[in-house]
Parts: structure tokens; C-alpha cells; sequence
């Protein structure tokens, strides 16, 4: 028991708090909670914290945004529009912009911000992916976060078509030619958003309730379970000294993290400020209001859209129409099935893994990507074939940088989207399996110490070291491949998990999972001792 | 090999693995080889970086000059957001405040400026507290097996079972099932009052405005409407349009005046049309069309039968029409089909002729214009 106590003023408000509460249990029992450190671990934060810059910076916007399509004249301080007609929507952004002070600086922040939190979002769950700290019991969580990121997306997307400008106008008539599409519905789904024929007058209002306030409400409802869920279970430690699957090591919450988090905070603020300040973003005032009609070359929307946009982009021409009804393959195929296929995997990931392993066990330690080489090879694949897709985003902007034809860049994603996944496959797998190699090696073989000796009879070679204690661990956190029970026993009688053509599947990917593991594990003493004298395996034999 | 046994058997004795060694110093490095720290550090990165020399170890000293360098910091920050304001205040409303490019930059690098060397400074500030001055030390939890206890399990399934009991709803089907029956339309209920979100589809996907417009001119006694240039309203002579390679913009004309004032934008997103003048030896006019055309004056929708974007782009060379969103390509001189890019079907063409000199279109598009939907057919 400590001596001391709490000044007055937290005491009496603890107390206050606590009679009325209970709450000094919750606050004993979390205010040292041990916190886990890795680099990798703040990148869910910059997410976090970008999200609260959104809140704070898009309420600032709200004052002045006018979310109506209602043709005016402009007669603001940007001369260079004036006596142009526009949207109301568009007016009172570029009032923001250039008679608001500080607007144009919030504007450019919270589009930043935006930005920032989906880029953050996917480097996390790229972390989170390929050290797979999804695995049970974080299934929930790691729904939550891809769910999170497609909501971003949408947000993002009716974000950026608020001001009503003429790049956001385009992005708002694919979007509705993309609902146009969708066989039986489309067409009412297509009247139903926009309250009639594009643009009508009502798709601003109703973009703009959906982005300030319905859709970051289910974020926001998401974020607290995400947060709430990972405070619970305790945050996932790398595979390093200290971390077990009993005990988890690291600094407490009270002081250490609350101020390098505080501090995170501040620096993610920072640097969307700067960005804010010193880097133009969406200038839509030179992008002129909204006319269907016109448009301008190098339409790209944010980044968070592109694998939407080069899949549109990369479709051959497929549509079908017969007994009187169309069914666009061209715009179905890419607007549903890439991220179909990349979200809904991702989705389902953790159970396929748990099924074909047959691993049910609680995972609070996180794996190295090298000792899974399937599930980094996949998320490799995955990758590619994202970035690959977003890339043909760009196309245009491609042909034109690298004077190379248009038509040559839609061929060349064509058919790099459907290889590249499985080249990036094959070459991860392989590249994962040759470091399972190598750290066998070190825990067999020692490491390299750079120290060369001359044996008496003129021959050199190479001193070997065990590796130090810290590195020991890390290598020896690989769970080798266990053997699984064969599919039938010696009386040809299948095992309970491998029956009929979906057991007979599990027990093939299974197999493909673990047949060419390469078991990294300490040798008997006498290995050791040749590690000790500083000779190779070689040398012992003589 | 006795010289590499010998070593181990030497005075120091055999030495473990995972022993301490006597530190870097025991055994000298042959030069041009990496280092085996180097090697080490590598591999064996110790994971837990937070406060960098956890503050016991460090000296009085030193904690002085790191606590001077944070208060410095916190200074900055302090200074910055005083400027901050100062900026707001005393500056930016000079002269009845912010009016135009030149002022909204100015602002924006100052109060942008001064707001991130705040947040920056005090970040900076905050992190190096954290991690030279601050005295805790790593510490171990246990992770608690989450999943409750088989008696707690079966406790609560038994008390869950008891108040299914109680209640009744097992015993009494005719309570479960009306109530399901009164819960579903409920579900209903809300999916039904966003019917008036927009009208029905009926034909509006089919017509555009030149077909009202063409209407309206023919019960005045004209043979079609006028094409008028997009943005000047001017009706389009075909002399004024006679240089082979040109494209321009056009709309039905009329639409500014009979049509009411929040519906032009819609009805112009409908019936926005390019007009090309392809050389006439190129043209090949499609079958059944053959006198849709002026001489190789002719016209397309401009709304793209991929997605709707504006084909804009247009090559004098090839007579290619291009849209800049997904690169669909239309050949201008072959009833606009498709040469490349995800676009399916052709650019719905205009029937054209000529009316006391001017350009005339007969009759609206023969088929829907943009996106391809279910009904199309």
C-alpha cells in the first residue's frame, strides 16, 4: 500500500464519481492495463485519431455548407466565377473556401483527414492480416474494421461529392450509372436515390444527411465496439521476449501509453495541419460547378475509390439482352465482384483458416508473415491484385506520363490482374519458405559471427554463434506444422474430419497449408556443441 | 578439429547458449566483415522501445536537459497557438476580412502554419517526456481465458430455459406464432414509406427532351428544333459548321425557356449531344440512317452507354470519340460503335437535316441514351 494519496481535487471527484458509480473498480482494475509495443501496433491509431479530426473539422464545415442544389448566381470574393450559375452547394463552398477564415484550411484538413483515415485503415488491416492477429478469438474485430473500411469508402465517395463541383458530378453520374445496372432494381433504385432523373434536386440534401450523420453514426457506434472488444480481449503482442499466450508484457496504459498516445494524437493532427496548410487538395474552385455536359481529362476520384474505377475501366464490353432485358456485365462484374471477392475473403478468411488448419485454439500472439506462408502468400495475392486494380485507376494518367498507348495500359492490366495475384502468390510463398530455411539455419547453425579460423592444417572457416537469447525467441515463435491424422487408417477407414467431398477438401488444403513447412526447432546437444566450437556441420563429421 | 575444441576447452570454459556473454570486447572482428553486433541488432531487436532509457538508469543530468528541451517544446507550442490567434485577430480581418485567392492563401499558410507547429511542438514534447523522463517500468498481466466456465455456462442455460418456461412461450404456440405474425409487416412498415424517395421509372429512361423539343416545333409548321451551341444558346448554321474535323456541343433549343428552372440541368444531362463534322469520304453512314446525316455532319449522344460519363474527347485523326472517365472509344465515321473500352453499345446517333439554313434535328433518339438498364431490352 502506497502512502500517498491523490491531491484533494481527484479525490473528491473520484469519490463523487464512485459512490454514484462503482467506478473506482473499473479505474483500479484498467489504469495500469499493460499495453504491448510495436510500431506496427499505431497504425490503427492514426485511423482513430483521423476519424476525430473528420468529426471536429466536418462540424466546422457544417456551419456554412449549404446542401442544396438550387441554382444561384455566384457573386462571391473568387472573381474568377462570378455571374457563373451554380448549385447553392457549390457557392457556399467556395464561401467557405475564400470567405470563411480559416475554411479553406479546415476543408483541406478534413479532406486530408479523410484520406489519411482510409489509407491508415488498410496498412492496419494489412498488419493485422499478415501477422494474424485475426485469428480467434479477434474474428469479430477484424469484421468490424472491413466493414468500417467499405463504410469509409462510402462515406468518402458522398464526401467528396457534396460541393457539388464538376469532378464530384461525375463521380455522382457513375455512381448512377453503376445502380442503372443492376438487373430488375436498378432503374427504381436509380429514381429512388436521386428522387427522379440525374442530377434532379435532391441527391445534395440526401448525400449530405448520409455523410454527416447516418453513416458516421454507424462508424462511430463501430469504432466504440472495435475499441471496446480490443480493450477486453487485451491488444495482440509480437512474437517476442516476454509474450506468452498466458501473459502479455509492455508498458501500463497509466502514464506511459495514455501519453504516447495523447502524443500520437498530436502528431497525426500535426500533420494533416501541415498538409492542410501547405498542400492543395480538391481545388474545386478550378474545377468550375457542375455541368453534365462537360468534363475534364484525368478524372480520378480519392485514392480509397481507384480498384473501383480500374476495374470499370479494365472490363471488356460484355452486356447481354434478350426477351427484352439488358444485363450489363460490363458494370455489374467490376463494381461487385473485385471487392466482392477482396472484402468478402477477408471476411471469411479467419474461419476458412480456422477450418483448414483445424486450429481452435485462443492466438494472443501474433505470427511471423514467413511462418504462415499460405496466408501471407494469399494476402500477397490479394495485394496485387487490389493495387493492380487501382493502378488501371489510372491508366490514363499512366499512358500520358509514360507515353505509352492507352489502349496497351487497358491490355497490360487485363492481363496482369489475372497473373500478377498468382505470380505474387508463388514468388511470397517461396520468398516466406526460403526464410523459414534461413532461421532453421540459425537456430541449427548459429549465425554468422564474422570471425574466420584457420584450422592447423591451413583450412579456414566460418565461426558460428547461437543466436543471442532475444533473437532465439523470435525464431522459435514458429509453430511448426503439425501431421495431421491421415485421411484413412490402416483399415481404410476415413477419419471423422476428412469424410464425404468437403472433408476430402479440408484434408487437401490442409495439406497444401502445411506440406512444405520447414520445421525451425533446436537440435540435441550435439549440434550444439558444434555451434559452440565455431565449426560447420561439415567439420564435426570429420 | 582440435584448434576450434581446444578454444572450447579453453580457461573461460564451455559456454551456454543463451549465457550473457562477456560483452563485445572478447573477441576481435576481422576487418571488412560485417559486424556481428550489426548482424544481431537485426534479428534480435529488442521489441519494447518505449521510454528509451527507462529514467533510473539515466542521471540526474540528463533528465534536466531532457526536461528542459520538453518545456522548450511546450513553449513553441504555446507560442505558436498565441500566434495563432494573434494572426486571426489582428491580421486576417484587415481591411473587412478575407476576400479572394490571395488573402484565403495567405490565411491558410498562417493559421495552418502556426496550428500545426502547435500540435507538432507539443506532440514532439509529449513523446520526449514519454521517453526520457518517465520512470515506469514494463510490467506482465495475465490474459484472462475468456470464455466463461462450464458451470457458469450451464447456469445461465438453465436460467434461460426456466424463463422460456416461465414466460409460456413454449407452451403456448398460438402466443409465439401471432406474435411473429404481428412483428413482420412491422419490418415492412418502414421499407413502404420510402416509396415517394422518387418516381417510378415508367418511360423516362426512354425519351429525351429533343423529342418534346421536335414536337413543339412541328406543331409550329417546322420540319424539326434547331440544335443551339451549349453555354452561348446560339442556334448552329451548317455554314458555321462546315470545317470537316470539328466537334461541338449542342442542345435541343428551348430548353432554358419552356422548361422550368431546376429541371434544365436534368433534361440537359439527358439530351447533351456532339456534333461532329466527319469529312465526307470517311463517313459511312449506318443502314436506314443514310439520311440522318449533313453531308458528314453528324450527331451523337453525348452521354456514355457505359456508365454516362460526357464522351468528350474527340480525335480529328481517327474520328475517334473518347471518355475520358473509362477510355470507351467510338468510331464518329461508323454509327459511333464501339473500337474500344468497356462501353457495350454505340453512341445513340440524331437524325439531322437542314431547315432555312440551320441545322435541324427530325425527331428525338430512336433509342434510350446512356447506361444500359434491366428494361432497356
Amino acid at each position: 500500500m502506497s502512502d500517498t494519496t491523490a491531491p484533494k481535487a481527484i479525490e473528491g471527484t473520484l469519490g463523487f464519481i464512485d459512490e454514484r458509480l462503482g467506478s473506482t473498480t473499473f479505474f483500479r482494475r484498467n489504469v495500469k492495463k499493460v499495453f504491448p509495443d510495436h510500431w506496427s501496433f499505431m497504425l490503427g491509431e492514426i485511423a482513430l485519431y483521423s476519424f476525430v479530426i473528420l468529426l471536429l473539422t466536418g462540424t466546422f464545415l457544417t456551419l456554412w455548407f449549404n446542401p442544396s442544389m438550387k441554382e444561384v448566381v455566384y457573386d462571391g470574393s473568387y472573381t474568377k466565377l462570378q455571374g457563373v450559375k451554380m448549385s447553392e452547394a457549390y457557392a457556399s463552398t467556395l464561401r467557405i473556401s475564400f470567405d470563411v477564415r480559416g475554411g479553406l484550411l479546415m476543408r483541406q484538413i478534413h479532406h486530408w483527414a479523410a484520406i489519411l483515415f482510409m489509407a491508415s485503415i488498410l496498412a492496419h488491416m494489412l498488419r493485422v492480416f499478415f501477422t494474424g492477429a485475426y485469428r480467434k478469438p479477434r474474428e469479430l474485430n477484424w469484421i468490424i474494421g472491413i466493414n468500417m473500411f467499405m463504410l469509409g469508402m462510402l462515406e468518402g465517395l458522398f464526401g467528396y461529392s457534396l460541393p457539388d463541383d464538376l469532378l464530384s458530378g461525375t463521380g455522382l453520374r457513375i455512381t448512377q450509372g453503376v445502380l442503372e445496372s443492376i438487373p430488375l432494381v436498378g432503374a427504381y433504385g436509380y429514381m429512388f436515390l436521386f428522387g427522379g432523373e440525374f442530377p434532379g434536386q435532391d441527391i445534395i440534401p440526401r448525400l449530405y444527411m448520409l455523410h454527416i450523420l447516418l453513416i458516421p453514426g454507424l462508424i462511430l457506434g463501430l469504432v466504440t465496439a472495435h475499441m471496446m472488444i480490443m480493450w477486453h480481449q487485451k491488444h495482440t503482442a509480437m512474437p517476442v521476449k516476454n509474450q506468452t499466450e498466458k501473459k502479455v508484457y509492455g508498458y501500463p496504459f497509466y502514464p506511459v501509453f495514455m501519453a504516447k498516445t495523447g502524443a500520437y494524437f498530436l502528431f497525426v493532427f500535426g500533420v494533416v495541419a501541415l498538409l492542410g496548410a501547405f498542400a492543395q487538395i480538391n481545388p474545386i474552385w478550378l474545377f468550375g460547378p457542375y455541368d453534365p455536359g462537360a468534363i475534364s481529362s484525368g478524372s480520378q476520384p480519392d485514392w480509397y475509390m481507384g480498384p473501383l474505377e480500374g476495374a470499370l475501366r479494365i472490363m471488356p464490353n460484355w452486356e447481354i439482352s434478350a426477351w427484352g432485358h439488358t444485363v450489363s456485365f460490363n458494370v455489374l462484374i467490376p463494381a461487385a465482384v473485385p471487392l466482392g471477392i477482396i472484402f468478402g475473403g477477408a471476411m471469411a478468411w479467419p474461419f476458412i483458416e480456422a477450418w483448414v488448419t483445424g486450429d481452435k485454439r485462443q492466438h494472443h500472439v501474433n505470427t511471423r508473415p514467413r511462418n504462415a506462408p499460405v496466408r501471407t502468400a494469399t494476402g500477397m495475392a490479394a495485394v496485387t491484385f487490389y493495387g493492380l486494380l487501382w493502378l488501371a485507376g489510372a491508366n490514363d494518367v499512366l499512358a500520358e506520363r509514360f507515353h505509352v498507348s492507352l489502349f496497351a495500359t487497358t491490355w497490360f492490366f487485363r492481363v496482369t490482374v489475372i497473373l500478377g495475384p498468382i505470380l505474387a502468390f508463388i514468388v511470397t510463398k517461396r520468398i516466406c519458405l526460403g526464410l523459414q530455411r534461413k532461421d532453421a539455419d540459425v537456430i541449427g547453425h548459429g549465425v554468422e559471427s564474422g570471425v574466420i579460423m584457420m584450422s592447423p592444417d591451413g583450412r579456414f572457416s566460418e565461426r558460428h554463434e547461437a543466436p543471442r537469447e532475444e533473437e532465439k525467441i523470435v525464431l522459435l515463435s514458429k509453430e511448426n506444422a503439425r501431421p495431421e491424422a491421415p485421411a484413412r487408417d490402416a483399415r481404410g477407414i476415413p477419419a471423422p474430419g476428412a469424410k464425404g467431398p468437403i472433408g476430402h477438401l479440408r484434408s487437401r488444403l490442409n495439406r497444401a497449408w502445411t506440406f512444405d513447412d520447414v520445421p525451425v526447432e533446436e537440435h540435441g546437444h550435439g549440434e550444439h556443441e558444434a555451434i559452440e566450437s565455431g565449426s560447420d556441420s561439415e567439420q564435426v563429421k570429420r | 578439429m582440435s584448434d576450434d575444441n581446444k578454444e572450447t576447452a579453453g580457461p573461460e570454459g564451455p559456454r551456454e547458449g543463451g549465457e550473457p556473454r562477456e560483452g563485445g570486447a572478447r573477441r576481435e572482428r576481422v576487418l571488412g566483415t560485417p559486424s556481428p553486433a550489426r548482424e544481431k541488432a537485426l534479428l534480435a531487436e529488442d521489441d519494447i522501445s518505449a521510454p528509451a532509457g527507462v529514467g533510473e538508469q539515466l542521471d540526474e543530468a540528463s533528465m534536466k536537459r531532457a526536461e528542459r528541451i520538453v518545456a522548450t517544446l511546450f513553449m513553441v507550442a504555446f507560442a505558436a497557438s498565441v500566434a495563432f490567434i494573434a494572426y486571426f485577430i489582428g491580421w486576417s480581418g484587415r481591411d473587412g476580412g478575407m476576400h479572394g485567392v490571395v488573402r484565403a492563401r495567405e490565411s491558410n499558410f498562417w493559421l495552418g502554419g502556426t496550428m500545426a507547429l502547435s500540435f507538432l511542438a507539443m506532440a514532439a514534447g509529449v513523446t520526449i517526456w514519454v521517453r526520457r523522463l518517465m520512470t515506469s517500468k514494463p510490467i506482465v498481466q495475465e490474459r484472462h481465458e475468456l470464455a466463461a466456465d462450464e458451470d457458469t455456462r450451464a447456469a445461465f442455460a438453465q436460467d434461460f430455459m426456466e424463463g422460456a418456461e416461465d414466460s409460456g412461450i413454449t407452451k403456448r404456440p398460438l402466443l409465439r406464432r401471432t406474435l411473429l405474425l404481428a412483428a413482420a409487416p412491422l419490418g415492412l412498415a418502414p421499407l413502404v414509406l420510402l416509396r415517394d424517395l422518387g418516381p417510378l421509372p415508367e418511360k423516362r429512361l426512354r425519351h429525351t427532351y429533343w423529342g418534346e423539343a421536335v414536337k413543339r416545333a412541328k406543331s409550329e409548321g417546322k420540319k424539326g428544333v434547331r440544335l443551339v451551341v451549349d453555354g452561348t444558346h446560339r442556334p448552329l448554321r451548317v455554314s458555321d459548321f462546315a470545317s470537316p474535323g470539328s466537334m461541338i456541343t449542342v442542345l435541343p433549343e428551348g430548353v432554358e425557356e419552356h422548361v422550368p428552372e431546376d429541371e434544365v440541368l436534368t433534361q440537359n444531362a439527358k439530351a447533351v449531344t456532339i456534333l461532329i463534322n466527319v469529312p465526307e469520304d470517311r463517313f459511312k453512314p449506318a443502314k436506314g440512317r443514310e439520311n440522318w446525316h449533313i453531308n458528314g455532319i453528324v450527331a451523337y449522344s453525348k452521354v456514355c452507354t457505359h456508365v454516362g460519363c460526357p464522351a468528350a474527347l474527340y480525335e480529328q485523326t481517327t474520328h475517334h470519340i473518347l471518355c475520358p472517365c473509362h477510355q470507351s472509344t467510338f468510331d464518329a465515321t461508323d454509327a459511333a460503335k464501339v473500337i474500344f473500352g468497356p462501353a457495350a453499345r454505340p453512341l445513340p446517333q440524331l437524325p439531322l437535316s437542314v431547315e432555312d439554313g440551320y441545322i435541324i434535328a427530325t425527331s428525338d433518339y430512336h433509342e434510350p441514351v446512356g447506361p444500359s438498364f434491366w428494361e432497356r431490352g
